[in-house]
């Protein structure tokens, strides 16, 4: 039993869910702001976390132990890698394995024979050695990756970017591009390179075409996997071992950094998406303080009544909070629900793994709570400074 | 039973420069069934709100079961609201979307009546006003005279020391008005205190007392059969 002069929880949650019952048009309205900033928030903080789900993911497959060998970037010139970095690069203790490219400069491929030589769609010629997509955790859409052996037939790899730009999507018996004069049989086309997204709009030839087109020998960049336990330690030592005299003049990068801060950069966007959703609850906030305000100045009556009945001002002011709170909360949890929704349809649409953060969802209804308190305190304390003698003022 | 459970001693209630109540003097005994009556403005309101204790006058003494209203906190007041009076009202002020069991339960949710025990006692209120048949109807299904009879069992609940009644049948018609006060006689011969504020003089006459508000003072107080 409760003690005198207290109205227990249950009823307290009694009468503010009959107080809302009975206005339900006016609880749909001022809980829609509340939904509306709830909903914001939790779909931006559910599809930031999906993306990063999505890019660890592709991280996790990928390895964040690939290292990138190139002639320095920066100011001035640099000279290119010398012929014999990837050689040097293997020679490493803790390199697994090792892979590189080089541009044959001045040569494009064609559909055909017909295509003016200055149309090359912006896809470049490249030379590789060894298994380029292995390397890069890459993956083959269609047929297989060229054939280096000596006296092997002219052949050609289709990066993703290129196969698309060529209009062709996968290896048939008649793939064949227009390169140098010729026709080259493509025997493969791969899928997107997460970790080398250059390579994506370009083609792979083995060396001795290459060499036909023009290709001078010396690789521009070198590809190579490295112990995952020892990647900072290889990354220091590779600069000097592909140029033992000048280190300067050759960069190392490590490519699964730059896909995390891609994804870092999107935090920014992220933090001003959620600050726009924190606007708008703070402006439901102010929605629900209205519709309170209102509903107590309606109420003066009902209000006079209960203080006849033997209500003291504590009792109505919990009455009229616990209904802030409620009609706040409401508007929460149907946020919640809308935001969880077009988190699920956008990042299904995306293919990416569903992650919605429960400190989204627990923090998006807490603060739901906090707002219809926050916005109960004033109504309700008006609402018990109405006087007892109002049950007989009013008509 | 005897002894007053009401008393006004010298009471002034003024707003601002109007004198509302102007030094009442009235007793009432446990038991009794009075009328109250005066024209619009002859401060009989001003009374029911300062006996029923929703207003302290301004000076004077005003002791209800016991109690000087003027030492006691608004909560005490509260208190004392939900143990001794009852409160019917003109318009009746019944919740609209409530039943009628759940309107008269809210009689006693200030007293810390557990919900089960408010909803029994609720159901043998209502059948006391004799709407047993009525307990899951809404105000809406309701007519007038049941609807005040609602607000009856509301006032009664709570097993009140005095049964305040604001023009009780001011909004019903003839018939419903007479049942009205038949109930409250009823309820009078059961041993509440009864008090009616109207300004219909043909119902004042029908009661035992009647007390005549003139000017915010007591004109004249008759006893049955002086009249």
């Amino acid at each position: 039993m409760s003690a005198r002069g207290t109205v227990g929880a249950a009823d307290l949650l009694r009468l503010g869910v009959f107080g809302l019952r009975t206005r339900p048009g006016r609880v749909v309205l001022s809980a829609l702001g509340i939904a509306i900033g709830i909903a914001a928030m939790t779909a931006v903080v559910g599809i930031s976390s999906s993306s990063k789900a999505k890019v660890d993911q592709v991280l996790d497959t990928l390895g964040t132990n690939v290292l990138t060998v190139t002639e320095a970037q920066g100011f001035g010139e640099t000279p290119p890698l010398p012929a014999t970095a990837l050689e040097s690069v293997q020679r490493q203790d803790d390199v697994e394995s090792a892979a590189a490219v080089g541009t044959v400069p001045d040569t494009g491929v064609y559909r055909n024979g017909f295509v003016p030589a200055p149309e090359t769609k912006g896809i470049g010629v490249l030379a590789a050695w060894g298994d380029v997509p292995e390397v890069l955790g890459g993956q083959l859409a269609s047929g297989r990756w060229i054939d280096d052996a000596p006296g092997a037939a002219p052949q050609v790899v289709l990066g993703a970017g290129a196969a698309t730009a060529l209009g062709i999507d996968r290896v048939r018996a008649d793939s064949r591009v227009w390169s140098g004069g010729q026709w080259v049989q493509v025997v493969g086309v791969l899928r997107p390179l997460a970790l080398a997204e250059d390579l994506d709009n370009s083609v792979f030839v083995p060396r001795a075409l290459a060499a036909q087109l023009g290709f001078d020998g010396a690789p521009t960049a070198v590809y190579t996997r490295v112990d995952p336990a020892r990647v900072e330690q290889a990354r220091d030592v590779l600069a000097g071992a592909v140029r033992p005299g000048a280190p300067q003049d050759v960069g190392v990068t490590r490519p699964s950094d730059a896909l995390a801060a891609k994804n870092a950069t999107d935090d920014s966007f992220t933090g001003l998406l959620v600050g726009i959703g924190g606007v708008a609850l703070l402006v439901g906030g102010i929605g629900v303080a209205n519709t309170m305000v209102i509903t107590v100045l309606e109420r003066r009556a009902e209000v006079g009544v209960r203080r006849a009945l033997g209500a003291r001002r504590r009792n109505i002011r919990d009455q009229f909070l616990v209904e802030s709170l409620l009609l706040s909360f409401l508007g929460g949890v149907v946020g919640v629900v809308i935001g969880v929704g077009v988190t699920v349809a956008y990042t299904l649409a995306q293919g990416w793994p569903v992650a919605i953060p429960l400190w989204a969802v627990g923090g998006g209804l807490g603060a739901t709570v906090v707002i219809g308190g926050v916005s109960g305190l004033y109504p309700a304390a008006r609402a018990a400074r109405i006087p007892p003698t109002s049950a007989l003022a009013a008509v | 039973m005897s002894g007053a459970v009401l008393s006004l001693d010298d009471v002034v209630k003024t707003y601002g420069d109007v004198g509302a109540l102007r030094g009442v003097a009235l007793e009432v005994a446990a038991g009794e069934l009075v009328a109250v009556v005066g024209p619009s403005g002859s401060g009989k309101s001003t009374m029911l709100n300062i006996i029923g204790t929703l207003d302290r006058p301004t000076s004077g003494t005003v002791t209800i079961a016991g109690n000087d209203v003027a030492t006691m906190s608004d909560d005490a007041l509260s208190r004392l609201r939900a143990d001794h009076i009852g409160f019917v009202f003109q318009h009746f002020h019944l919740q609209a979307g409530a039943t009628a069991a759940e309107n008269v339960a809210d009689g006693v949710l200030y007293a810390g009546v557990p919900r089960r025990e408010r909803h029994r006692r609720a159901v043998e209120a209502l059948r006391r006003v004799g709407l047993g048949h009525r307990v899951d109807h809404r105000p809406h299904e309701l007519s007038g005279g049941e609807k005040q009879r609602v607000a009856i069992a509301r006032a009664i609940i709570g097993e009140p020391t005095i049964l305040l009644a604001d023009e009780p049948t001011g909004a019903l018609d003839t018939a419903s008005g007479a049942a009205v006060l038949a109930l409250l006689r009823e309820l009078n011969e059961a041993g509440t205190t009864v008090l009616v504020i109207t300004h219909d003089l043909e119902l004042a006459a029908s009661l035992p007392r009647r007390i005549r508000m003139r000017d915010g003072l007591v004109s004249q107080d008759d006893r049955a059969g002086t009249r």
